[in-house]
């Protein structure tokens, strides 16, 4: 009895898939190339990362290289530099979100405000520019405006700083990536609030100028709590990248006299691995990072699940 | 102080009101001075001369002694020369691929009724959360020969999911009717992809066209990697090299070293103006479509 029902079933399963490449035999020869450049070109590197687990050398390949376990992780977390490029990380991370997270939201209920079409317009458009403007050449910029006698720095000595390469400091470091940071992305990162707020039911201002409620108390009341809902995607995202600072940008500004407070993980893995050729104890920080930020994705998902029923998956 | 009321274009309003928006424009004029001025400064001086421009790092307000010389030198460099053509040949090359692979993998995930589409869709959005890393990507890309030609800088940014993903979504709104009545006369999913679906979405296609072209003509980590010769680097690299690193790339090949000692500060930012400009005429006109492709990215998968 049961051996004919599960007959029964193979057989209607069959009989949908020959259907199904039946119909589909298109589909599925179009989606062929794509699946086969995302398993050379994605897949094949997340099997590479096996040799985090190896003394891979290119010369024998992954099939001759000797196994060595944890080992490199081992000897990651006893490497004098473990401490400071997580630290930097995290402080780069955490000081980015701090300051660069709110900051669109607040843009995009400022532009909300204009009430001129045009100069709404004007602001947006040159808003998003600097997104548009290669990392390069930010950074060449940077590297202008706060030498010694540039114009950021003579605006730090008009506020009674101390004239000196900006760059070059420890401790301008982190407020001049966080600020470039803030003027390339604000504007680019609003739109998406802007497109929010189209959502928003107008009748509730109505009712709250009615009320005798101001710009400020709408904003507040009203505005705001009509973003939460992508305010709170925006956030789990972030918290899941939190070890991918802006990697590029940090190899485009740091420099040996910096590396105390700007080497991060990403970094050391670039000149450990690329520079150093030492693959396998690169690999294995690399697969740390992913593990850390996975981590983090996840509990950020469930803690904003819990508390607001709002999750990303 | 809502009993406070002005009146202004014959429409009385509260002080409160008026104030802020006051306070309102005020900032976002800063913001536009503040955004609008760094590149306005390396458009001035590139037409500054050499010495105004040593003398004042980041401090022009306007052409100083306008000297257009750096322009015609910049173009008289074998390696900048080399820098633009490498990456008009990146752009050709990548960009038609983007959009063809973009189209069919967009077309895929739109589709309805296919058995197997779940499980695919899983394979290639699980790439987005995880990946091999700097590394294992290195060395799997010099194992497949990617290294030191343009084939390295096309290939492996074939696609982006991501991007996918928008194709997607404009692909769905596409009324089924008229996919239905195409397959009724007859018409392939080739047909109806290429006949049907893609003038529809022609809009999102020119947005998907412009973020693949700036994230090439941009980008500068892949060449740094995977590029050995110097005149096989696109031009991010080599303002990269001059600009940053302060290298000497420049001197080698020059046709006069004392001419581009003297323009050396200007070449920087003429090279500057001649690879930004283009883009910043180019996305305006686009503007009002990003809203749908960022929108996609912070929605459930």
């Amino acid at each position: 009895m049961r051996g004919n029902m599960t007959g029964v079933k193979e057989k209607s399963l069959k009989k949908t898939l020959v259907k199904d490449f039946k119909m589909n035999k298109w589909k599925y020869l179009m989606i062929l190339p794509v699946i086969i450049y995302i398993a050379i070109f994605a897949y094949k590197p997340m099997y590479g990362i096996l040799i985090a687990f190896q003394n891979f050398r290119p010369a024998v390949g992954m099939a001759g290289s000797k196994w060595v376990g944890f080992e490199h992780f081992t000897r990651f977390f006893s490497d004098f530099n473990f401490f400071r490029i997580l630290r930097n990380t995290f402080s780069i991370s955490i000081c980015s979100i701090i300051f660069g997270f709110p900051a669109p939201i607040i843009l995009a209920l400022l532009i909300n405000e204009i009430k001129n079409t045009k100069f709404k317009r004007t602001v947006q458009t040159v808003s998003y520019m600097p997104y548009f403007v290669s990392m390069v050449v930010i950074c060449g910029l940077v590297k202008t405006f706060c030498q010694s006698d540039g114009m950021i720095t003579d605006i730090v000595v008009a506020l009674g700083g101390e004239r000196k390469n900006l760059l070059a400091d420890k401790s301008w470091f982190y407020p001049i990536y966080i600020v470039s940071n803030i003027w390339q992305y604000i504007g680019w990162d609003s739109i998406i609030y802007l497109a929010a707020l189209a959502g928003i039911d107008q009748e509730q201002y109505e009712a709250a100028r009615v009320d005798g409620a101001g710009r400020l108390r709408q904003m507040w009341n009203i505005t705001l709590p009509g973003l939460m809902p992508t305010i709170i995607i925006l956030f789990i995202l972030k918290m899941g990248g939190i070890l991918n600072v802006g990697f590029e940008k940090i190899l485009l500004l740091y420099s040996p006299t910096t590396y105390e407070v700007a080497d991060v993980i990403s970094t050391y893995v670039y000149r450990i691995g690329i520079l150093e050729a030492n693959f396998s104890y690169s690999t294995a920080i690399g697969l740390f990072n992913s593990i850390v930020n996975i981590i983090f994705l996840c509990a950020t998902n469930l803690i904003s699940k819990k508390l607001n029923e709002t999750s990303l998956f | 102080m809502s009993e406070f009321r002005i009146k202004i274009n014959g429409r009385r309003r509260s002080v409160g009101d008026v104030s802020f928006d006051v306070i309102n424009t005020c900032i976002m004029i800063g913001l536009i001075i503040v955004t609008f001025y760094p590149i306005w400064y390396v458009v001035c001086a590139s037409f500054s001369a050499a010495s105004a421009v040593t003398q004042n790092p980041g401090k022009l307000w306007w052409p100083v002694n306008f000297d257009a010389g750096a322009y015609e030198k910049a173009f008289q460099h074998p390696l900048i020369l080399s820098g633009f053509r490498n990456i008009l040949c990146i752009l050709g090359l990548s960009l038609p691929l983007n959009l063809v692979m973009t189209l069919l993998c967009g077309y895929f995930m739109a589709s309805k009724n296919v058995f197997f589409k779940k499980w695919i869709m899983m394979f290639l959005m699980f790439t987005m959360f995880f990946s091999g890393g700097l590394i294992p990507s290195y060395l799997n890309q010099k194992s497949l020969g990617l290294y030191n030609n343009i084939w390295a800088l096309v290939i492996p940014g074939a696609l982006s999911i991501y991007n996918a993903i928008i194709c997607k979504t404009a692909i769905e709104a596409v009324p089924d009717s008229l996919i239905e009545s195409a397959y009724m006369d007859g018409a392939s999913d080739v047909t109806v992809l290429v006949k049907i679906v893609t003038p529809l979405i022609k809009p999102t296609l020119a947005v998907l066209t412009l973020y693949y072209g700036v994230g090439h003509w941009n980008g500068w980590f892949g060449a740094s990697l995977y590029i050995t010769d110097n005149d096989k680097l696109p031009i991010q690299n080599i303002l990269r090299a001059i600009l940053i690193a302060n290298d000497t790339l420049l001197n080698q090949g020059a046709a006069s070293m004392d001419v581009m000692n003297t323009y050396a500060e200007t070449i920087k930012y003429a090279v500057i103006v001649i690879s930004t400009v283009p883009i910043l005429c180019i996305y305006p006109f686009l503007q009002k479509y990003f809203v749908k492709g960022v929108m996609i990215g912070a929605v459930k998968g």
